[in-house]
């Protein structure tokens, strides 16, 4: 079967100030139907360009894509009608963001803008649903997220709600259009260690409950490890290594990952050199 | 030999209701005592809300404690002007450094506050040199350089006037792991050269696990468990303790052999009035060590 989510060889430019910089130098990724793959690199690898590139949310220009393909469900994501693309963008693949404040509109209660999304969403999947059914879908997916009070947490605007709330908030925005792909941009980076781990949690259960595929783009090894069967390693807008998350961190094979890997302090101490 | 002595700290800010009246006190430093042994780094770890900024402020002199002391080298520093012995770092060397100043005028700034008289320009250099930049640096502006490279400048800054103590807010944190594991290398070594003695805050428990040889766990305004580093994290005796590390993600199977099994709580963090009730509980059940 072929992936729900194929990056073939994309190449994308920024053209600043009339210098040119290659970004992307032919990235080439997968993401089976259900699968939990991570793609980590550092500041600059391109993880979060590809990332861009995948949801359509590159600002062209400064930016120009100059090759591949991004297969989403058998179709090339680059060449569709900027409608169809439109269309897929936060239905069929969502996006929960790193930072919950900034993606969260401050005077609108969580309900109002949960209901706006579903709205959308309901109009894409052809569904009718009156004030009261999406009233008790918001508060569903409220409680989805585990939230211990949904029908309060729904009234409440996002200043009330603590940073681990509202990182929830987003990930019920990107469930409320029911994906089949969910892409994490470093959720739970901004939170306490004990937040962070009740999020990645969070978003392991509900993608293997719901059987959803998860691409997580993040920095952090340890997030890697606890969230994704599969991992793509960035360097400089390449990948440069890849392979089943346990053995690529046992047994890596390019110096970058054993670099990167050997830089990551461990909570059992010093490792010998 | 006692670098850093902290006694009984003790900070409250009044709470205040929407009409600006005061309803209540939070107790954001309730009862911190612990000492650093001259040349050692000792790890304050708490995530937010514990109370281990106010402790680096009250040190710094920024903020005035309510009851307790702080003695460096056995003499209180409360009240005292001059705090050239304690320096700090901070945790994003982007908002640190001044965007207008080069680099060698940030680092002049405390050269000046404390009447440093000799030759400026190679003081600067010679601490450029210490944390292994170019000399040539003291003439960039902030924004030529990267982080790890900025990180390095705000060191040299708060070595400038040859401190004893230097309190380490997350210096880390803004930087990608394998320049922060060069930037801990170096401080380090430094920590080696001058005999200086780290505070180092963080919530990064693995990265504490590499660089501090004594911990204290920080909840809620209280230290709740201390020790040497490896028998803290070896075998922990306080529940929060346990939770922390249960916490962190970890990168190989020994590690995650190592952490605690706890069910990690699946609903919201505890409201205002639960984490009451759970001091309480934790006012009555001192830590085991």
């Amino acid at each position: 079967m072929s992936a729900l989510l194929s990056v073939q060889g994309l190449s994308v430019s920024f053209t600043t100030y009339g210098r040119t910089a290659e970004v992307l130098k032919g990235v080439s990724l997968e993401v089976p139907q259900g699968a939990q793959v991570a793609l980590v690199g550092e500041s600059g690898s391109g993880k979060s360009v590809t990332m861009k590139a995948i949801m359509g949310l590159l600002q062209q220009p400064p930016a120009r894509i100059h090759g591949g393909k991004i297969m989403f469900d058998g179709r090339d994501l680059l060449t569709l009608p900027e409608r169809e693309r439109v269309a897929l963008r936060g239905t069929a693949m969502s996006m929960v963001f790193q930072d919950p404040m900034s993606s969260l509109n401050p005077v609108w209660t969580i309900e109002d803008q949960l209901t706006t999304i579903l709205k959308y969403a309901d109009r894409r999947l052809g569904r009718d649903r009156d004030r009261r059914g999406r009233r008790a879908r918001v508060i569903e997916v409220l409680a989805q997220v585990r939230m211990r009070d949904p029908e309060r947490v729904a009234g409440s605007y996002p200043i009330m709600l603590s940073g681990g709330m509202r990182q929830r908030v987003l990930i019920a925005m990107a469930l409320l259009s029911e994906p089949r792909l969910l892409i994490a941009d470093e959720p739970g980076t901004a939170l306490d260690v004990t937040t962070q781990a009740q999020i990645l949690k969070l978003l392991r259960d509900l993608v293997e409950a719901q059987g959803l595929a998860l691409l997580m783009i993040t920095h952090n090894l340890g997030v890697v490890r606890e969230t994704s069967n599969y991992v793509y390693v960035m360097n400089k807008g390449e990948i440069v290594e890849e392979g089943p998350t346990a053995g690529l961190f046992e047994a890596p094979r390019q110096q970058y990952t054993r670099d990167l890997i050997a830089a990551v302090p461990r909570l059992t101490g010093r490792v010998a050199p | 030999m006692t670098a850093l002595e902290i006694r009984d700290l003790v900070k409250t800010y009044p709470v205040r209701n929407a009409f600006g009246r005061v309803s209540g006190e939070v107790r954001a430093v309730d009862g911190v005592s612990f000492t650093i042994p001259a040349g050692g780094v000792y790890g304050l770890a708490g995530e937010s809300g514990s109370g281990k900024s106010t402790i680096a402020r009250m040190i710094m002199g920024l903020t005035a404690p309510d009851s307790g002391d702080i003695l460096i080298d056995g003499v209180s520093i409360l009240g005292q002007r001059e705090r050239a012995l304690v320096q700090m770092v901070f945790q994003n060397p982007g908002a640190s450094l001044n965007p207008r100043r080069t680099v060698g005028q940030s680092i002049l700034v405390p050269l000046a506050a404390h009447g440093f008289a000799g030759d400026r320009r190679g003081r600067i250099g010679d601490l450029l040199d210490m944390v292994h930049l170019p000399r040539n640096f003291a003439d960039r502006y902030p924004h030529e350089l990267s982080g790890g490279q900025k990180q390095r400048v705000a060191i040299a800054r708060a070595l400038a006037v040859s401190p004893r103590l230097l309190v380490l807010d997350e210096p880390t944190s803004a930087l990608d792991v394998s320049v922060q594991a060069r930037v801990i290398d170096l401080l380090e070594e430094l920590g080696r050269q001058l005999g200086l003695t780290y505070l180092f805050i963080s919530h990064d428990l693995s990265l504490m696990r590499n660089f501090a040889q004594t911990v204290g766990i920080l909840y809620l305004g209280k230290i709740v468990e201390t020790g040497p580093v490896a028998q803290v994290f070896q075998d922990p005796q306080h529940d929060y303790t346990r939770l922390l590390l249960a916490s962190v993600p970890v990168i190989s199977a020994e590690e995650a052999a190592m952490r605690p099994v706890i069910p990690l709580i699946n609903g919201e963090m505890p409201t205002a009035e639960e984490l009451m009730a759970l001091r309480a509980g934790l006012n009555a059940k001192e830590p085991a060590r």
